[in-house]
């Protein structure tokens, strides 16, 4: 066991550190400053080129597809190094690089390779994913977006929720039923789509953070042609598996979100004087999430031992952002009850309690998104522990007879 | 990076594994705590001709000579047992501490017998209730003065290093100097003593480490025993679930119950994960093992609490009962919850070690 660099990968360590030394300061993005949509999209762009013309996009990804062709513990050891700046890494490039290239790169024709994966790469083209929909959530197969052949191409009607940036996105990874006759896992078909197509409607949503990060994409008639329909018809399902296997493996670059509470309750003053954390109780439950936080990142670090060797962790590798989101929730919660009245209308100089406030909202996102809270569980233990799976009423049922 | 054991080590996990699962089955617990046996004699002197007791003993003092990892994974294994051995007492405690601070005469003298077996050691820490590293005995020209309670294992030993106001010491227990009083030990497994001094013969371990730096290296091996235990309890109420027909459908279908079973399956890997890095800072990285030991300690009891409680609750009625195995772990969760510091103990320490926050500095 050696939770250090090899030789090799220390090599690798110096030369990203080296490169993001010359090249990242120009595109820090100085902490606290918010951009524009446009602006963050843009800049946004840049640095992917840079990452691109430096030779560090798509690091495991073979040269033959215009990566690099390196290992996912290199691919780690990058993301480490690139958290080290405050960069414009948004979801418009981390679901191009994420899902759509893995995507295509599994699924799709030489055309569709030569045609997205390096324009991605370059940060020449944005995505967003049109998978969700109003009543097709964690029951990701209910959806009911149809796509009709017509004419060689590919008329879709229905309406998808949640698409991140969709708004400032080039194109869309869409999946949508086309053969209702078939049951529901088996009549999905997988499609890029050009988010300037006609009879596309994209609408914010009003979040209860106050921002609007996410869509609603309406599809009146969108033609999409054939071309861009990646993989057979039907293949639609295997498809999301491979891009929700991206969502589910972290880079590693994950911060500490306990260590600053520890500060911040070092900071407020205590019930029964000195400060909040001399309180046992205060001191427990960060020290409690604080070990739980360090198991996690070893336990990334087991899993990106498994994945090097070549090895599935499946279902054990949705434990992280499990522990994750729970531990953001309670932690950022904790937080504001110690700082007392005060968490609720700080005065307008406090960063640190705005910061603890939009954890306590954006926690509630990262315990239903990519996976739900008890979506896991239940892969947990079907996959992890052999238990049995659910009732399912509708597995074998044509979609179209299900009420 | 390469954060998994080695083929050597899984082989070494294998290997205890199977002769725990032949030699101590939970019905020979059963009859060991029918018959009032205090410990595993049989098993005990099995494990040190196996060399599993000498692992991290140096080969000079009849030891393998090998590392904390090594020794977790057979910590890992006798938690999963169950095993009435005094390996924590004698082998963790014990020879580590003589190990690190003793004299080369009191090395040379008790180690080779610790590491075979032949020889049974303690560490005595506590004094009643309280915090769990007291200092109210006392060492003078006189000898040793006071009264150690509970410690572990104190009734099979043959020498304990006790922690005095003026350091470590280390007593051979047979002497007119000091009584040993059994006591009725909450877990059936592990008997407790209280020993009192009076003016008894002790040396003194010369060594400069810290009675708290032996905590933290015991904590490593604590975490690693508490997981395999976990683990244990996971895969108990697991496969009670899978055999268990309720309302027409096995009763592992149930949410309620796969839930609460993915639940302890993560905590039972944040554990191992934790005891992995804190079992490598020991000898690769000295600097974090304050730290990563406490961090290990933490996130272990958790896993073993909610390890112990589930299992018997998956179980409804029949796991309240003798014949059924969750007791077993229901109560050595107890001792693996307090011995060695308890939680809050582990807290502060984190706290006060956590590198790039304030609390640091302070």
């Amino acid at each position: 066991m050696d939770f250090n660099d090899t030789p090799q990968e220390a090599t690798f360590r110096a030369e990203a550190k080296a490169w993001l030394a010359s090249n990242a300061p120009s595109h820090v993005v100085p902490s606290g400053v918010m951009l524009d949509d446009a602006e963050e999209v843009s800049r946004g762009k840049a640095w992917q080129r840079a990452l691109y013309d430096g030779g560090y996009a798509g690091i495991t990804l073979p040269t033959a597809l215009g990566g690099r062709g390196g290992s996912i513990i290199e691919a780690v050891v990058f993301a480490e190094e690139e958290a080290r700046y405050n960069l414009p890494k948004g979801p418009y490039i981390a679901i191009g690089l994420g899902m759509a290239i893995a995507v295509i790169a599994r699924h799709g024709t030489d055309q569709q390779r030569a045609r997205f994966v390096e324009p991605t790469l370059r940060g020449d083209l944005t995505w967003c994913q049109l998978f969700s929909e109003p009543a097709a959530g964690s029951d990701l197969a209910a959806l009911r977006t149809k796509a009709v052949a017509y004419d060689g191409d590919w008329v879709v009607n229905g309406q998808k929720v949640w698409s991140s940036w969709a708004h400032r996105s080039d194109w869309g990874i869409l999946v949508a039923r086309t053969d209702p006759k078939l049951p529901k896992h088996k009549g999905l078909t997988f499609f890029v789509v050009d988010m300037k197509s006609p009879g596309i409607d994209i609408r914010p949503i009003r979040q209860i953070s106050g921002a609007s990060d996410f869509n609603e994409t309406f599809l009146t008639d969108v033609r999409i042609p054939d071309a861009n329909r990646v993989g057979a018809p039907g293949e639609g399902w295997a498809c999301c598996m491979t891009v929700l296997m991206g969502e589910r493996l972290g880079s590693g670059s994950e911060k500490s979100t306990v260590g600053p509470l520890i500060d911040y309750a070092l900071a407020t003053p205590g019930h029964a004087g000195g400060t909040a954390l001399e309180s046992g109780g205060i001191r427990l439950a960060l020290a409690q999430a604080l070990a739980e936080e360090q198991g996690s990142r070893y336990f990334e670090a087991r899993l990106r031992t498994m994945v090097s060797r070549g090895e599935n962790p499946g279902a054990l590798a949705g434990m992280v952002k499990l522990a994750y989101a729970s531990r953001l929730q309670k932690t950022s919660g904790l937080a504001m009850e110690l700082r007392g009245l005060d968490a609720i209308a700080p005065a307008p100089q406090d960063a640190a309690t705005r910061e603890v406030q939009h954890d306590y909202i954006w926690s509630t996102v990262m315990r239903i998104a990519g996976g739900a809270d008890e979506v896991l569980k239940n892969q947990i233990a079907e996959r992890v522990l052999g238990m049995p799976g659910d009732v399912r009423m509708d597995k074998d049922v044509p979609f179209d007879q299900l009420r | 990076m390469n954060f998994d054991l080695s083929d050597e080590q899984k082989m070494l996990a294998e290997q205890a594994r199977g002769l725990l699962a032949e030699r101590s089955p939970f019905d020979h617990l059963r009859k060991l705590i029918d018959a009032c046996a205090e410990w595993d004699q049989a098993l005990w002197h099995e494990l040190g001709e196996m060399g599993f007791l000498g692992v991290t003993i140096a080969e000079s003092h009849g030891g393998l000579g090998l590392g904390e990892l090594d020794l977790g994974v057979i910590a890992q294994e006798l938690g999963r047992a169950n095993a009435a051995v005094p390996f924590f007492s004698s082998i963790v405690l014990c020879a580590d501490a003589i190990q690190l601070a003793g004299s080369e005469a009191q090395k040379a003298k008790w180690l080779p017998l610790l590491a075979s077996g032949e020889v049974v050691g303690t560490f005595a820490y506590a004094e009643g209730p309280g915090p769990a590293l007291a200092t109210g005995t006392t060492f003078s020209s006189a000898g040793v003065n006071g009264t150690k309670t509970p410690v572990a294992d104190a009734g099979i030993a043959s020498i304990a290093v006790v922690l005095t106001a003026s350091g470590l010491v280390l007593i051979e227990l047979d002497q007119p100097g000091v009584t040993r009083t059994k006591l009725e030990s909450f877990d059936q497994l592990r008997a407790h003593y209280s020993l009192s001094f009076t003016n008894a013969a002790a040396e003194m371990l010369p060594g400069k480490t810290s009675a708290a730096t032996l905590l933290d290296r015991a904590a490593v091996q604590a975490a690693f025993e508490a997981t395999g235990a976990a683990e244990a309890c996971l895969h108990m109420a697991r496969d009670y679930a899978l055999s268990r027909q309720i309302f027409g459908r096995p009763l592992a279908s149930y949410q309620a119950i796969k839930h609460k079973l993915a639940d302890l399956a993560m905590l039972v890997e944040l554990s191992r994960s934790n005891a992995y890095f804190a079992g490598w800072a020991v000898e690769q990285s000295p600097d974090q093992l304050p730290a990563a030991a406490a961090a290990a300690r933490l996130s272990a009891i958790a896993a073993f609490e909610t390890g112990a409680r589930e299992n018997l609750q998956v179980h409804g009625g029949i796991g309240y009962t003798f014949e059924a195995n969750c007791h077993f772990f229901y109560r050595r969760e107890r001792v693996l919850s307090v011995h060695v510091g308890n939680r809050e103990y582990w807290a502060d320490r984190l706290i006060a070690h956590l590198p790039g926050t304030q609390a640091e500095a302070a």
